[in-house]
């Protein structure tokens, strides 16, 4: 987890539980989240253990048959999950020939075309315009939406606020499979015109369904910020709304990109919402469109440019994993414990 | 600076429940209310039928074959998913020998592999879906998984995977804890990180063997974790939608054999218009999950250790 950066980050309070947003409240979850956040002595150089001992490995030895064996054990599911990823990378340069009768096979000639065929001839291009249309808004409606409810929820006593707070926390525990017939309806019969296969109708409902979390996460943030900058701002005769965009939100920095880099991971990933309420070709996102080519896949179609089409799917969320793995996995482990 | 307050927590108030309230809320009231009726998506033509969707669900020997396949999913996926989890995650965090200072240390390469293994759960599910189709097309040569046995001497394992009816809920339910092994290596290491260096220290003074240390300290230190993973693990298996709709033969074949809830809820709803009955299908769900989350917390329950 990434204690030791967020609590850096956090500045003023430097003595304070880490904020890593869940746990120290004492309402977050009792599962990990809260123990890592109290962490190892508070995030100090011991906090990563278990991902740092890598670096200290080389001379000494580790020999013994059962190193061998569990050493082999991970070796093997590093190739399992390896392989599979990187053949889709390999086979995008492939022709679609060559991926079919000799799925191992490196490609002998790189096929480029592959890729402007996804693009243009199946339509990812489009797919990951819509994709990113959709994702775009909703990510920072999300966060400005999120952090407002969960400020006012976090800072301020007033008649409600736990029944609001605990409206909005139940949320993550409706399975979404229930809510889609009368989410259809809604959307087709939304006073004006319908939303179904809008951008922001999907964004709306992209927000609507991020709440929950994004609440229950930021409001256990805001709580572990110190209150004294606020206040000296205040008495400067700043406004509350004032407060909380020029002071409270910047201090909140590491919790919302913590919590902005999982909303992005799931709905960029999104596919069931999409798959009810966005049935129109031209507005497909991503994972629509690789469905829709997957599922039509016969023998004269073009499996190369599906293969590319995957590796385009997947290159932004490769790219946000690769530079913030430490965040993802945390935010991801603190989400699934809600 | 009181007069100003009210106003500000409504105005900041309002927006996001405005949008969670339509969007969330009212479906969920919605669906118990589409539930009692024979609606089929027209306006004005539902009509209130009380419980017969109900009765008709308990009835249709669909349903029960699908839920059948959602409670196989339930029994093999967390068990072996969470196995697998404490395993690696005990190999990266404590399993390694001794080194200069440490005494307690994972195995070396540590780092990279949790990077590889967490990966799947960062990439769409639909993604996966159609890589895993791919492993197991059913032709000898033409199939990863096929060619790669045959390539190794093991031609009598070959199968048609999906398309063998005895199998194929199997190989669906492999690419779930394939896909998600790599998040329990991380949620049990970050639980690991917390269990204080000196038991382990202890233990291992003690002359315990690794076994023991796993099975006498990790695991009871980890129990609150493990549950809560069980829960989160489950209510996966419960779902299995993208995985089947993908990959299956037919969706859901052969024959029904890897048929599952939402799949039947997805079809009854939006392809042969039976909101009503499906709503119903949405509602029976919610009790399954319920049903399954109460028990998992109520009969996992033990002392917590405090340390």
């Amino acid at each position: 987890m990434a204690t030791d950066e967020i609590h850096q980050a956090a500045g003023p309070e430097p003595t304070g539980p880490g904020p890593t947003g869940s746990g120290p409240t004492g309402s977050g979850p009792t599962g990990p989240a809260h123990r890592v956040a109290e962490g190892p002595a508070g995030g100090d150089a011991t906090a990563p253990a278990g991902r740092g001992p890598g670096r200290a490995g080389g001379s000494s030895t580790e020999g013994g048959v059962l190193n061998v064996f569990s050493h082999g054990i991970l070796v093997l599911w590093a190739l399992m999950v390896g392989v599979p990823l990187l053949w889709v990378l390999w086979s995008s340069f492939k022709d679609s020939n060559g991926i079919l009768t000799d799925p191992w096979g490196l490609p002998t000639v790189l096929h480029w075309e592959n890729w402007s065929n996804a693009w243009d001839e199946a339509n990812m291009g489009r797919y990951f315009v819509n994709t990113s249309i959709v994702v775009g808004g909703s990510v920072v409606g999300t966060m400005v939406l999120g952090s407002m409810a969960a400020y006012v929820l976090a800072r301020f006593t007033f008649p409600g606020n736990r029944i609001v707070y605990y409206l909005f926390v139940a949320g993550m525990s409706f399975p979404v499979f229930m809510l889609v017939i009368p989410l259809f309806f809604v959307m087709r019969d939304f006073p004006g015109s319908s939303l179904l296969a809008t951008y922001h109708g999907l964004i709306l409902v992209y927000i609507a369904y991020s709440l929950p979390f994004t609440v229950f996460f930021m409001t256990a943030f805001f709580r572990t910020l110190p209150t004294s900058v606020a206040e000296a701002a205040m008495i400067d005769g700043a406004s509350h709304t004032r407060t909380f965009f020029q002071v409270m939100l910047p201090m909140a920095k590491p919790g919302l990109i913590s919590i902005g880099i999982f909303n992005f991971l799931g709905q960029w990933n999104q596919y069931l919402l999409p798959m009810v309420l966005n049935q129109q070709e031209d507005k497909y996102v991503l994972t629509q469109g690789l469905a829709m080519i997957a599922l039509q896949q016969g023998y004269e179609n073009d499996w190369g440019a599906l293969m590319a089409g995957m590796v385009i799917a997947m290159l932004p969320v490769l790219v946000v994993y690769a530079v913030f793995q430490r965040q993802v996995q945390a935010g991801l482990t603190a989400g699934a414990l809600k | 600076m009181q007069h100003g307050k009210y106003r500000f927590i409504a105005g900041f108030l309002a927006p996001p429940l405005i949008v969670y309230a339509v969007f969330v809320v009212s479906p969920f009231v919605q669906a118990f209310q589409i539930s009692l009726t024979d609606w089929s998506g027209l306006v004005g033509s539902a009509r209130f039928v009380g419980a017969d969707n109900f009765v008709r669900l308990w009835e249709s020997d669909e349903f029960w074959n699908a839920l059948r396949h959602n409670v196989y999913m339930l029994a093999f996926v967390p068990l072996v998913t969470l196995a697998l989890g404490l395993f690696f995650a005990f190999m990266l965090n404590v399993g390694g020998r001794r080194r200069r200072n440490e005494v307690v240390t994972g195995v070396a390469g540590a780092r990279f592999y949790t990077f590889v293994f967490f990966f799947p759960q960062v990439i769409s599910i639909t993604i996966i879906a159609v890589i895993w189709f791919n492993i197991y097309n059913p032709d000898p040569d033409d199939g990863m998984l096929n060619s790669l046995l045959g390539a190794v001497g093991l031609d009598g394992l070959q199968n048609a995977w999906l398309g063998e009816k005895s199998i194929a809920l199997w190989c669906i339910s492999a690419v779930m804890v394939w896909g998600h092994v790599g998040f329990y290596v991380v949620l049990f290491s970050a639980a690991m990180a917390s269990i204080p260096r000196d038991i382990y220290e202890a233990a291992l003074l003690d002359g315990a063997s690794r076994h023991h240390t796993f099975f006498r300290i990790t695991l009871p230190l980890l129990w609150d974790t493990v549950q809560t993973g069980w829960v989160y693990m489950g209510i996966i298996a419960l779902d299995a939608f993208a995985l089947v709709q993908i990959m299956s033969v037919n969706m859901g074949g052969p024959d029904g054999a890897t048929d599952v809830m939402p799949l039947r809820l997805y079809l009854t709803a939006f392809r042969d218009s039976q909101y009503g009955y499906a709503a119903a299908m949405g509602v029976a769900m919610l009790a399954v999950t319920m049903a399954f989350a109460v028990l998992t917390l109520r009969f996992a329950r033990r002392e917590r250790i405090e340390y």
